[in-house]
């Protein structure tokens, strides 16, 4: 028992409570002093901000850095010897693959429990008329289901970051692999408050937070305010160390257009999260303290704009999206080169195509606004500079239809995800021009169809890629590969279900149905095809549930997979067995000799490796 | 600091990362505050605010002045100079906590609006707060690098903290330089 209490995250956690009624206490101590009344409101939300620096403090990951702030030493990150076995994943671990490992089971967790709140209220809506929610409940379930998901996605796409880049580079760690612990373990604490707005009341906005809405409505708001901006410093700090990997680890003869592609996206990625993250972390910050202090930004009663908050939030909010689906395209663009033995059709056209849409990912915000009320000389360039991103992603398209073109494809499962993958976010990125078009947006806003549309989005760009990635990179994790018979029913399932849910959401959406509503008039006809959705949902539930059981069962029990079993160039596969061992590549020398996706092409090889200890040289690949 | 143990070279490319992280975290720090100035103009267009315009100027120039001695001491303990590099630094850590005063204590006090007064009181106590925030946290780096100073952890080759706690000085210092005349300077009444 004791031991138990010992592991870093349960001592956190525990820290994390203990914490949040000290903060609370000694807050309302404060203020007794002071001859002020019990205010709720401040003394929970100051409780919830406290209650997550103990999280870290009493989990360890403050340890080093506050030696170092009293000027002892400490010591360097590859001398650190992390606990044994299973043991290292519940603690503050420096390596960036037992990281990895942490951000993807964060993820998956987080996947589940916002899948989960979806599933309850697509009860609700299967049939017309209030069954088993009221309409706070149901509002609650429906934001929570929305921001739980996108810090699911933050943390899943961090996980391949932190896992794959410096194997794909050639390095033994992240640039710096204190924050990049830290960067995890700051995540924790944030989806617990999270999640407690449900106890607080919830709230009434959906994930976007709108004021005079969450200026006015109850408590929860702010829990979910307070997690979604601790959440926001783990998604900076990732990114940060990300970009300053990329640019400074990178092993000899790594020139930026020799890198394996996916080390492109995660770059342009990292860029935005880094820098426009900081925009939903103000917004949400100034609601909070609207609602604090009763400072007016947002309330034109006295002289705020609520326009003002749209403005802020969408200028990340928007650029988020690409964010999240960049990674998956990258994993897309990795993946197809080795189950079609070709070489990946215009490599620099997709490097240069995920930094395009970074770029003008920046200059899209408002086409989220053009129904709020705007200037109306902003709509129309607004307009154009949406349409825009379709030709940097029109660019990964050609690339992976004349990749794919009369190649030797082997039909693995990794393979059946990224062609589900970019069927899917095709149809995402069909939807979306008439929803950046002014004249179509008006009719459509607030529908179903935007519903539809993200969903593709999100799925074709994140939740199909992560599961290619899952199936493909998990032997390199564990040594043992997952179930493909299993892998097979999880995508056969999952793929024809989402695309009944997906087409349902569109069709009820033009003709009508609003989001973010409990209920609906029976006499519009929404009743069977709401029906289908639910139906539809609860089946890509269960293909899920399949997909944790496969994990599961595969890490113990799974075929055997230690060499190069997809036979790809890369040098996480060519060079490392699997599991891949700690510090990578550390006492060989790394040398390129080729270009990453020269499939078909005899004789040639990626990367070498000598040993450096003896000048004798060995080729491996 | 915590390399004792490196080469030269070791070390010199381990801050090399450093500085470039740094870097990236002053980046990402700006679009904060470039979203906050944003607030400004978005709410206030081109009104003036009604702040005391001398002690506005005092405070500008007492952290202008900061900044010129944490300079001083960053070339002093480069040269092996640790007196001079002590002096220096308290110099900056008392100018700073002067700043300070001068805006929480002095101007806050002082303004014709409190925060909750219109979107104004909003823009002007979030502003100066965050700002004031991080001078706040940039003189409890400089207190934790006296104390490393005190403690003899520095040469004249291995100081990557003090340069780094400089450096994050004047990037405060480059802000309050923006933050100064959009609060202070522009517009009409």
């Amino acid at each position: 028992m004791k031991k138990f209490f010992s592991i870093g995250i349960i001592r956190g956690l525990i820290f994390q409570i203990l914490g949040s009624f000290a903060g609370a206490g000694i807050f309302y101590g404060i203020r007794v002093l002071m001859g002020l009344q019990w205010k709720t409101e401040p003394t929970i939300v100051v409780g919830g901000l406290v209650g997550a620096i103990f999280f870290l403090v009493g989990q360890g990951s403050l340890r080093d850095w506050w030696h170092v702030a009293i000027g002892k030493e400490m010591p360097e990150a590859h001398e650190v010897k992390p606990y044994p076995g299973l043991r290292r994943y519940f603690e503050f671990t420096l390596d960036h693959k037992v990281v990895g490992v942490q951000y993807g089971v964060l993820s998956m967790v987080l996947l589940s429990v916002g899948g989960s709140l979806a599933l309850i209220f697509r009860l609700e809506l299967a049939n017309s008329g209030l069954q088993i929610l009221d309409f706070i409940q149901f509002n609650t379930l429906v934001g929570l289901h929305g921001m739980v998901l996108i810090i699911s996605i933050l943390t899943g796409i961090a996980a391949l970051g932190n896992y794959l880049v410096p194997l794909l580079i050639g390095a033994e760690d992240m640039a710096f692999p204190r924050l990049n612990a830290f960067s995890f373990w700051i995540a924790i604490p944030a989806s617990v408050i999270l999640l407690s707005a449900m106890f607080f009341g919830g709230f009434e906005t959906g994930w976007t937070g709108y004021p005079p809405n969450s200026v006015r409505g109850p408590m929860g708001v702010q829990m979910f305010f307070l997690g979604v901006y601790i959440a926001g410093w783990s998604s900076i700090l990732g990114a940060l160390n990300l970009v300053a990997t990329i640019i400074r680890m990178r092993n000899k003869g790594m020139n930026l257009f020799r890198m394996p592609i996916l080390v492109w996206s995660v770059f342009s990625t990292s860029f935005m999260a880094m820098t426009a993250t900081q925009l939903i972390g103000l917004s949400f910050q100034l609601v909070m303290f609207e609602r604090l202090l009763g400072m007016s930004f947002f309330t034109p009663s006295n002289g705020g704009n609520p326009i003002l908050f749209q403005h802020l939030f969408w200028f990340y909010s928007h650029p988020a999206v690409y964010i999240f689906v960049l990674p998956g395209l990258g994993v897309i663009s990795e993946l197809l080169p080795v189950f079609v033995r070709k070489p990946l059709f215009g490599y620099k056209w997709v490097a240069m195509s995920s930094m395009g849409i970074a770029a003008v990912g920046f200059l899209v915000w408002g086409h989220h606004m053009f129904a709020a009320g705007i200037e109306d000389y902003l709509r129309v360039p607004f307009m154009y500079s949406s349409l825009l991103v379709a030709v940097p992603t029109g660019v990964k398209f050609f690339s992976w239809a004349a990749t794919i073109w009369q190649g030797k494809v082997r039909f693995a499962v990794p393979l059946l995800f990224t062609l589900g993958a970019i069927l899917v976010f095709l149809l995402g990125g069909l939807t979306g021009p008439p929803l950046g078009t002014v004249s179509t947006d008006l009719h459509l806003h607030d529908t179903y169809f935007i519903v539809g549309h993200f969903h593709d989005t999100m799925f074709g760009g994140f939740i199909f890629p992560i599961f290619a990635a899952i199936y493909y990179w998990y032997p390199k994790i564990t040594g043992r590969k997952l179930n493909e018979t299993l892998g097979k029913i999880h995508f056969y399932l999952m793929t024809p279900s989402f695309l009944l849910m997906t087409f349902g959401q569109m069709r009820i959406g033009l003709l009508g149905m609003r989001r973010r509503i409990a209920d609906y008039d029976p006499s519009l006809n929404f009743d069977f095809t709401q029906l289908l959705i639910t139906i539809a949902g609860y089946l890509i539930a269960i293909s899920v549930l399949i997909f944790f059981i496969n994990l599961i069962i595969s890490a113990k029990k799974g075929e055997l997979a230690t060499g190069n079993i997809w036979k790809s160039r890369s040098p996480e596969w060519a060079i490392l067995p699997s599991p891949a061992p700690a510090h990578n590549y550390e006492g060989f020398e790394f040398k390129l000799v080729g270009d990453p996706y020269d499939y078909g092409l005899k004789g040639s090889k990626y990367v070498e490796l000598t040993t450096s200890s003896n000048s004798k040289s060995e080729a491996v690949l | 600091m915590t390399s004792l143990g490196l080469s030269q070279r070791q070390y010199q490319k381990k801050t090399a990362t450093n500085r470039l992280g740094l870097w990236l975290f002053f980046i990402s720090d700006s679009f904060m505050f470039g979203g906050l100035i944003i607030s400004r103009f978005y709410l206030l267009g081109d009104q003036k605010l009604d702040l005391n315009q001398f002690l506005g100027l005092m405070v500008t120039a007492i952290l202008l002045t900061s900044s010129f001695f944490m300079n001083r001491a960053e070339v002093m303990v480069s040269q092996g100079n640790r007196k001079g590099f002590i002096r220096s630094l308290i110099i900056t850590i008392l100018l700073g906590i002067t700043f300070l005063v001068g805006v929480i204590g002095v101007e806050w006090a002082d303004a014709p609006f409190g925060p909750a007064d219109g979107a104004q009181g909003a823009v002007f106590y979030m502003l100066t707060g965050m700002h004031a925030f991080h001078v706040l946290t940039g003189i409890l780096f400089l207190l934790v690098t006296l104390r490393n100073g005190l403690k003899n952890k520095f040469s004249s080759e291995k100081h990557y903290m003090v340069e780094a706690a400089a450096n994050y000085w004047h990037f405060v210092d480059v802000v309050w330089i923006i933050v100064y005349p959009v609060l202070y300077l522009m517009g009409t009444f």
